[in-house]
């Protein structure tokens, strides 16, 4: 099977995509509110879709398989506990507070949100620069993996560069005509074809290797504590960090966030709430089964330069076309999840840093203009620096490397707000103060720890203790960082009063039914 | 209206719920039924008992916590 007839799947799966962006197109109005949220009239399947496929990224077919190629299956249960359990549980305390906030003042994003409850334009803006900062990161992410996932399946005939240029591209012409109500539409879409080709892709290796026993005798030769539950590397300590602070994370990632205010109903957020656990079984036992599959059935897939185990193992086992595909499948999660970012990204800039500091007067529908513009300047800067960053890499080009750790600190990044976005939910005595410096401090110390070299320092009576390190006792820092979060944001709040301009009863009293 | 020993037992179900989502007592263990390990189905089960219990809770105390005056004092 040729180059171009993958390329050919791969476009043609592309222009489908298009083709539900430009319907949608044609049903959009030009105003802020229906560009951005779709006027909040997202049904349960809809609503439901969209959240999973902007949740999936590239990790679903490339990091979760590799890691469970390397270690074992046990991240199935990392993310079923942080998808299906910790975040549906958030999706009622967070979600379902912030669509109720949403339909009786008309926010489209969180800092619009606070910064109305906290009488705050700062506040708002601070969110927002916060927000964008993790983003931008996670953006990278999603063109590093569809520049290597083209270049993977092509075997090289597109170039990385080429291959993330053209994804990138796509992306900014659909995000820019379509919004969030075509955004939404291609999602499910993109869900259904995902969840699809990973189980199409399980039972054919199951027929082609004569069932499950031969990967099994192949695991016990290779790997035999594969099927054990637990190891070195699945310790509890760092099972837990991973479930607790992705979850929080992904609350607070725009995109998703986003979708707490796009509900068209209540009854919409309970159905979803209830599917939850059902869905992150269903894509993520099959996927990451694959990569532990793949190593029973001895695939060499050299992880640490760069390869990807679901490629290979695919190359093997099922024909070209339909690797082509799973490869159409993988590119289809990380778009739903870019295109998302992108357009979240807009909305937060153009709202709540360009209309708060910049320029205050902007009209509506001169808002949904820059809210396009800020998708073509946001989505090309992040093409250009991830470009840039695979130059530098380009010794090992360690993809999956990069995508693990680059994921990973937007992810712990955004968990920092989740607990002062919390408590401003739920106690009535948060002043902004405590929240402005219950977001602020834990960042900082967060980014410290992550960029700042582990540091042994002497301290009297304890001996030697090492500063800024990942983790201590075998959690990691983003927990001890969420957990200072918690205590500044209530610590300041009770030392300080609120300022005049500050009205709980928004987020309390005015609720009542 | 639900009352606050129903609230708590919600919330006390959520938690058996998150507790569990990992096999604890199974560490370890490499059993493996029909080719894929015991602690997986335990999870799948337990992941299909969440939804049910998700389910009953939005139809018996949705909203409890959340929207002031959704709970009896």
């Amino acid at each position: 099977m040729s180059t171009a007839l993958q390329l050919a799947i791969v476009v043609g799966y592309l222009l489908l995509a298009l083709a539900v962006g430009l319907v949608a197109y044609r049903l959009t109005e030009r105003t802020a509110e229906d560009y951005y949220l779709a006027s909040r009239t997202f049904g349960t399947v809809v609503l439901l879709f969209t959240t999973f496929a902007t949740l999936l990224s590239a990790f679903t077919f490339f990091g979760g398989p590799d890691i469970s190629y390397l270690y074992g299956p046990e991240w199935i249960l990392v993310m079923g506990l942080m998808d299906g359990l910790i975040f549906a549980v958030l999706w009622y305390v967070v979600g379902y507070k912030q669509w109720l906030i949403g339909q009786a003042r008309g926010h489209v994003t969180l800092g619009e949100m606070l910064g109305d409850r906290f009488g705050s334009s700062r506040l708002r803006a601070l969110v927002a620069v916060v927000s964008l900062f993790w983003l931008f990161p996670y953006v990278m992410l999603q063109q590093i993996g569809a520049g290597g996932a083209l270049a993977a399946l092509t075997e090289g005939a597109v170039p990385y560069w080429a291959g993330a240029t053209l994804i990138t591209g796509f992306m900014i012409v659909y995000v820019v005509l379509a919004g969030m109500r075509g955004i939404a539409w291609t999602d499910t879409l993109q869900g259904a074809f995902m969840l699809a080709t990973v189980w199409a892709a399980l039972l054919w290796i199951l027929v082609s290797v004569d069932g499950v026993g031969t990967i099994n005798a192949g695991l016990a030769e290779t790997a035999p504590e594969f099927l054990a539950l637990g190891s070195d590397f699945y310790t509890p300590q760092r099972m837990l960090t991973f479930a607790v602070s992705i979850a929080f994370g992904v609350t607070m990632f725009p995109q998703v966030n986003q979708r707490f205010f796009a509900a068209d109903s209540e009854t919409v957020l309970k159905r979803t709430f209830a599917l939850w656990p059902i869905l992150v079984v269903l894509l993520f036992v099959p996927a990451f089964l694959l990569g532990t599959w793949a190593q029973g059935l001895g695939i060499q897939a050299d992880i640490a330069a760069g390869e990807n185990v679901l490629p290979l193992l695919l190359a093997e086992y099922v024909p070209a076309w339909f690797a082509a595909l799973v490869i159409a499948g993988a590119l289809a999660a990380m778009m739903s999840s870019s295109d998302s970012m992108l357009l979240s990204g807009a909305a937060y800039y153009t709202r709540d840093v360009h209309r708060t500091l910049v320029d205050p007067t902007v009209s509506d529908d001169r808002e949904s203009r820059l809210g396009r513009i800020g998708v073509v300047v946001f989505a090309g800067g992040a093409l250009l620096a991830s470009l840039w960053v695979e130059a530098g890499a380009a010794g090992g080009g360690t993809i999956g490397a990069v995508l693990v750790d680059i994921g990973d600190l937007a992810f712990g990044g955004f968990a920092q707000l989740a607990l002062p976005v919390i408590v401003a939910l739920y106690w009535r005595r948060t002043t902004r103060t405590g929240l402005t410096a219950g977001v602020v401090v834990p960042q900082l110390v967060y980014v410290a720890f992550n960029f700042l070299p582990a540091t042994p320092v002497g301290l009297p009576g304890l001996g030697d203790v090492t500063l800024f390190a990942g983790a201590y006792f075998g959690w990691g820092v983003s927990l001890y960082c969420m957990a200072l979060g918690l205590l500044v944001t209530v610590g300041v709040s009770r030392a300080t009063t609120a300022a005049p301009e500050e009205d709980a009863a928004l987020y309390f009293e005015d609720l009542a039914d | 209206m639900v009352s606050r020993a129903e609230t708590s037992g919600w919330a006390l179900a959520v938690l058996l719920l998150m507790a569990a989502a990992i096999p604890w007592f199974l560490w370890g263990d490499a059993t493996t039924i029909a080719g894929l390990p015991l602690w997986l189905w335990w999870h799948v089960g337990l992941m299909g008992l969440a939804a049910l219990v998700f389910y009953a809770f939005t139809r018996r105390a949705w909203g409890v916590g959340v929207r002031p005056g959704g709970e009896r004092p």
